[in-house]
């Protein structure tokens, strides 16, 4: 049975295009099959993070408009066989994008693969609620700081509200993925803890990313991080992230970085 | 406690309580404000309705508001009615009637 996730979060920066192509991969990894596509239109880049960025042809608003078929715009990962992209159109703007048309495209894809995991745009927007309309489950992607707390508050909101789901009396899944973690500034209360951050949102938690140079070292590269250095702490983190979503229960731990014996005679790195 | 003793070592204040604090103050605003809006609106509408079978109204006379507080909210109606609103009414019976 196919499964809809939007990753999501009102605030911009906190890691969504990241999370997709991390968890996307690492779903990829175990077996399954996967397609991630990028709502974020006129503004695309889960293509560049994936390093697909030059083999874009046909995008998500040509086969609304029906323009081009879905295979003709689907592009196949170069590492995994059975991750596919759906990139955003980089010319028109997020108006181009209607429900009707983003529901047939969902369904056609739902009978494609097991996973479809929706990238949204920032903001609470046309794009960003008709990449949550149709989702069965949400992830809220969310940095341990006030602002990104209070949109991921609001996004919890309209997940409840404006999804197909909620229409019809069901409820979208939510899980809340804190993502730049610092566990020693957070131990030393300049950051906001996960219990806090749980508290507030009243939502269950499904990884903790640590903040890490590799999420970036990764990007650089046009890969995703859970395939570009899979033994690397965000990798680990967004692993076990992808497998409580397939519904395993696996303890809640921060990944941290190997730390060579100087390093850790001298101390963390600066922040 | 271990907060306290870093505190005194490390110079520098924790700053993660204040954050979590002023989070849970204003989401519990911004939520209330998001849940009830239509709960206002309704009231509104129907105490308008309500008033207007005996007295004419200027429907934006008519403020309905209400105030959360720790233990009781209270709900705040505030109607204006226009000066010899008695004579209004009997005329308003009198036409009903003929």
């Amino acid at each position: 049975m196919a499964k809809v996730l939007v990753v999501t979060s009102g605030k911009g920066g906190v890691g969504k295009t990241t999370t997709t192509a991390a968890l996307g991969a690492a779903l990829a990894q175990s077996g399954q099959s996967v397609v991630v596509v990028d709502f974020d239109v006129g503004l695309r880049n889960l293509d560049l993070v994936m390093g697909a960025e030059r083999r874009v042809v046909f995008d998500l608003i040509n086969v609304v408009q029906g323009v081009a078929k879905l295979p003709q715009a689907l592009i196949r990962d170069k590492r995994l066989e059975n991750l596919w992209l759906l990139p955003a159109s980089q010319t028109r703007d997020k108006d181009a994008l209607t429900d009707e048309g983003v529901g047939r495209v969902i369904a056609e894809l739902k009978s494609r693969f097991d996973w479809i995991l929706c990238d949204s745009p920032a903001g609470i927007e046309r794009g960003a609620t008709l990449a949550m309309r149709y989702a069965d489950e949400a992830i809220i992607v969310t940095n341990p700081e006030v602002s990104s707390v209070r949109d991921s508050d609001r996004i919890i909101g309209m997940l409840d509200s404006k999804t197909v789901r909620a229409e019809q009396g069901e409820r979208v899944e939510k899980h809340i993925l804190i993502t730049r973690y610092d566990p020693a500034r957070a131990a030393r209360g300049e950051m906001l803890n996960i219990d806090d951050i749980l508290e507030i949102l009243a939502t269950p938690l499904l990884g903790i990313i640590p903040e890490s140079q590799d999420v970036l070292r990764a990007s650089n590269v046009g890969s995703p991080v859970t395939v570009n250095d899979a033994a690397s702490a965000p990798a680990r983190a967004y692993f076990d992230a992808a497998r409580r979503l397939g519904g395993e229960q696996i303890e809640m731990v921060v990944p941290t970085e190997r730390k060579g014996f100087m390093n850790r005679l001298l101390g963390r790195k600066a922040a | 406690m271990s907060i306290n003793l870093l505190r005194l070592f490390g110079g520098r204040s924790a700053t993660a309580p204040v954050a979590r604090e002023r989070l849970q103050i204003l989401l519990a605003h911004e939520r209330g404000l998001l849940g009830q809006p239509d709960l206002l609106v309704t009231l509104r509408e129907e105490i308008l309705a309500v008033v207007s079978r005996h007295i004419q109204l200027d429907p934006d006379k008519v403020i309905v508001k209400l105030e959360r507080g720790k233990t009781v909210s209270t709900l705040e109606v505030d109607i204006e009615v226009p000066n010899g609103f008695e004579q209004m009414v009997r005329g308003g019976r009198r036409a009903a009637g003929g």
